[in-house]
């Protein structure tokens, strides 16, 4: 009976500390909208955070945006060849980016590079009492530090996404066309006549937005609620990569379904 | 004590069913050097805490300037501190700003002074604390004390009423220490400020405050000027003060007995 009960509490412990958690990560984001107009007042702490989280995640998305548009390429040219279409090579290439693999890709890389970066640096404020010391200067820590991060994370999210899907859509061109031979005008024009500006791309650009929101705010928040520890900051580094990670995808299924029944 | 700018009334704080504090009872007068010590644990730094709003008592009161600290809300709290300066126990400087940028970081936050004199109050801050040459380091290539010094010319950026220090001598060597103790005092006189120490340094802190009170148990142990307290006989301020292995502070953890422990 003891042990049953035990049982009991410990999944009611997990349950709730998971409530909690998410109502302070809640708590944490209607902050950053409240903090927001302040925050802007300083744009300069924006651009600074969109060249930390974009600019210097480029390299990154470019390199993997153009080895995946080869693979795309390569993969979809040896199965479409055998129902003799390999000219809607472009297409597949291209709707495959614009739809999911940019978005989601480009979330993934984010987490794991620009998303552990903000919590590690944010938890590591904390374990300094940075944080601390700008509460007691009067100076709200979210709207000078946290507000600026996210807002740059949602900007920065769409635009490295699109970046991704023309670099890919280029690598794909790479091995199709001069490679292994497709037809050059066929490549673009059945990409020109198939992938819609609304259906395709606008839907790609909006899932990249909410990708954006997810891992931004799961990095802040981890780094935020993170024991002011060595080993609190680095477990709260683990926790960003694999909750922002799970939160893609089980969102890029939910987004796409609402897309594909709209 | 009368003309009090921090008066700490019957206070009661703890984090669940764990009292930290026992109905606290402590004065702060103005343009004073008082110390509050203790052993490691005995809610020394959570008192200033309270006192910045950063946490609520469970019961009694912390008034500041004549308003109760913990009846404020946020912008009445941050209007409190806009009148306090705090040194953290390692500094807490801002490592992605040069020392010249920690330093005039409250006056752009709080303040639409022109560049040009920010960057006069800035040197001369930097000045105050001997550091005006170091003005355009980042703080990982400064010493702890030099850190500490930088702390503390932020700390008095914006000329505040109260300055508190966290432990200002923890981990600096005797030469950094005795510059910190000196700076303390002197900067509370020029600015004829209220600073409250935050310690357990023994030699340094009797040196130069004016008052001190001894928290232990999660209450007043004793207070008094440095020579009342010098002169005590309390076994906690003999054992503190003297630095006695044993005594009402005991050497061991609560336990049970060793025979229980050992199946002897």
């Amino acid at each position: 009976m003891k042990t049953l009960l035990n049982f009991f509490e410990k999944i009611g412990n997990a349950f709730s500390s998971r409530a909690l958690r998410l109502g302070a990560a809640t708590r944490l984001f209607i902050l950053i909208l409240i903090y927001s107009a302040d925050s802007f007042k300083r744009i300069h702490l924006t651009i600074r955070e969109i060249y930390f989280t974009g600019v210097m995640s480029l390299i990154i998305i470019i390199v993997s945006a153009f080895f995946v548009g080869m693979v795309l390429g390569l993969q979809g040219y040896y199965t479409l060849q055998k129902y003799g279409s390999s000219e809607a090579i472009g297409v597949l290439v291209a709707l495959a980016l614009v739809r999911e693999l940019g978005p989601v890709v480009t979330a993934l890389l984010f987490a794991g590079r620009a998303g552990t970066a903000i919590t590690a640096e944010i938890g590591l404020m904390k374990a300094t009492e940075q944080l601390s010391a700008m509460e007691m200067m009067a100076v709200s820590p979210i709207a000078r530090i946290i507000a600026p991060r996210f807002w740059a994370g949602v900007i920065t999210m769409p635009i490295l996404a699109s970046i991704f899907s023309m670099v890919g859509v280029l690598g794909g061109y790479v091995v199709a066309v001069p490679v292994i031979g497709v037809d050059e005008g066929a490549f673009w024009s059945q990409m020109q006549a198939n992938v819609d500006f609304r259906f395709d791309i606008i839907n790609g650009v909006i899932k990249s937005v909410v990708f954006g929101i997810a891992c931004t705010i799961i990095a802040l928040f981890e780094g935020f609620d993170a024991p002011p520890t060595a080993e609190g900051v680095s477990r709260a580094t683990t926790r960003t990569v694999v909750t922002s990670s799970l939160a893609i995808l089980a969102l890029d299924f939910v987004l796409t379904s609402f897309m594909i029944s709209g | 004590m009368s003309n009090s700018i921090i008066s700490i009334k019957d206070l009661n704080f703890g984090y669940g069913n764990h009292l930290l504090h026992k109905g606290i009872d402590m004065e702060f007068p103005r343009g004073k050097v008082s110390a509050i010590m203790g052993g490691s644990g005995s809610g020394k730094t959570t008192i200033l805490r309270l006192i910045g709003g950063q946490i609520k008592p469970n019961s009694g009161q912390v008034e500041v300037d004549g308003t109760i600290v913990h009846k404020q809300n946020r912008d009445g709290i941050y209007r409190l501190r806009r009148k306090m300066g705090m040194l953290f126990q390692h500094g807490a400087l801002f490592s992605d700003l040069s020392v010249f940028e920690n330093v005039a970081f409250p006056m752009r936050e709080h303040t639409d002074l022109p560049e040009n004199i920010i960057k006069d109050l800035v040197l001369l801050k930097l000045n105050a604390v001997g550091l005006r040459g170091a003005a355009y380091l980042m703080p990982p290539e400064l010493s702890g004390g030099m850190a500490r010094r930088v702390a503390l010319a932020r700390a008095i950026a914006l000329d505040p009423d109260i300055i508190m220090y966290d432990e200002p001598f923890a981990g600096l060597d005797p030469i950094s220490m005795a510059v910190i103790c000196d700076l303390i005092r002197s900067l509370n006189d020029a600015l004829g400020a209220t600073s409250i120490i935050v310690t357990h340094d023994v030699a340094e802190t009797f040196s130069f405050a004016d008052y001190i009170y001894f928290v232990a148990d999660g209450v007043v142990a004793a207070e008094g000027s440095p020579k009342q307290l010098m002169a005590s006989k309390l076994p906690f301020v003999k054992q503190f003060i003297h630095a006695e292995k044993d005594g009402p502070v005991p050497f061991h953890y609560n336990a049970p007995s060793i025979k229980e422990d050992l199946d002897l």
